[in-house]
């Protein structure tokens, strides 16, 4: 299934790895961060309507 | 219907929720397709061996690379222009987007370079303009947070914006301007004879679509973080305030 590579194969994986690692960091960032600030926003919409 | 309601954070919030869902599967499905079929299923090229499958992931970055920081360009013009918030908001989450994707064009041509140039980095014109790019995109991230008033941040992050809009053209371009360097022509042409064979080509395709989606994927969702954020701060202010 893996492709003949040949001498080039720590530059063609090597390129891989590390865009797939930058992108999934990336990905992981946004929704982490999305998903913090979605939660400190319904505390602070449920806090301030309980105060009234 | 103009496209100014989009202006509009909570039509925003609606269109983007809406929207979200169809371009995070076609970002997957063209990202996964598209990187086994370059990876798997290409020949090896005759100049370049096997090295040549590092051009699924090397050219689409480089060309979001360029392209987010003229995305940023013209919604800070709608900001600077119309002062609509969205835009801004909009510029500011693209940029994070736009770092990594000029990071991967830079480690990928690097990692391509040592073993087809003999050398790592070389002060190459369009490696050198990449690398001020990337400078201007921390710049330009360190600047949004380093400023606390977000109306003056959003001011002074579209001035950079346009400032940094040479060295994006540059980036593009200067393998034409300068006619030196290590780094070759445009691998994409519209002319059948100087583009790639379509056995790369094809592939190459689908990743470039993969990687224009990702980025709205990402874009849509983190624009959608800077206004609940945005709205966050006005109601604890208005909380303290009370």
């Amino acid at each position: 299934m893996m492709p003949e590579l040949g001498k080039y194969t720590v530059t063609v994986m090597g390129s891989y790895i590390a865009t797939i690692a930058l992108l999934a960091a990336l990905v992981a960032l946004t929704l982490w961060k999305g998903a913090r600030v979605k939660r400190a926003l319904s505390a602070q919409e449920e806090r301030m309507k309980k105060n009234g | 219907m103009s496209i100014w309601e989009y202006a509009n954070p909570k039509k925003f919030m609606q269109t983007s929720s809406w929207a979200l869902p169809f371009v995070t599967v076609g970002a997957v499905a063209c990202l996964a397709v598209g990187l086994f079929w370059g990876f798997f299923l290409t020949p090896e090229a005759t100049n370049f061996g096997s090295t040549v499958k590092v051009i699924y992931v090397h050219v689409p970055s480089a060309m979001m690379a360029i392209n987010i920081w003229v995305m940023m360009l013209v919604t800070s013009l709608i900001w600077l222009i119309r002062r609509h918030h969205v835009s801004a908001l909009a510029a500011k989450a693209a940029a994070p987007i736009g770092m990594v994707m000029t990071l991967i064009a830079l480690i990928t041509g690097a990692i391509w370079g040592q073993p087809m140039w003999g050398t790592w980095w070389e002060w190459d014109p369009r490696l050198t303009s990449f690398l001020i790019l990337f400078l201007f995109y921390l710049g330009y991230m360190a600047l949004w947070e380093a400023i606390d008033d977000p109306d003056t941040a959003a001011d002074l992050t579209g001035v950079l914006c346009l400032v940094g809009s040479v060295f994006a053209l540059l980036s593009r371009y200067a393998v034409n301007f300068w006619n030196q360097g290590l780094h070759q022509g445009a691998t994409l042409s519209l002319d059948k004879k100087e583009n790639i064979s379509d056995v790369y080509w094809f592939p190459l395709l689908l990743c470039i679509a993969g990687f224009v989606l990702l980025f709205v994927t990402l874009l849509l969702l983190r624009t959608r973080t800077e206004i609940r954020q945005r709205r966050l701060q006005a109601l604890e202010q208005r909380e303290r305030m009370a």
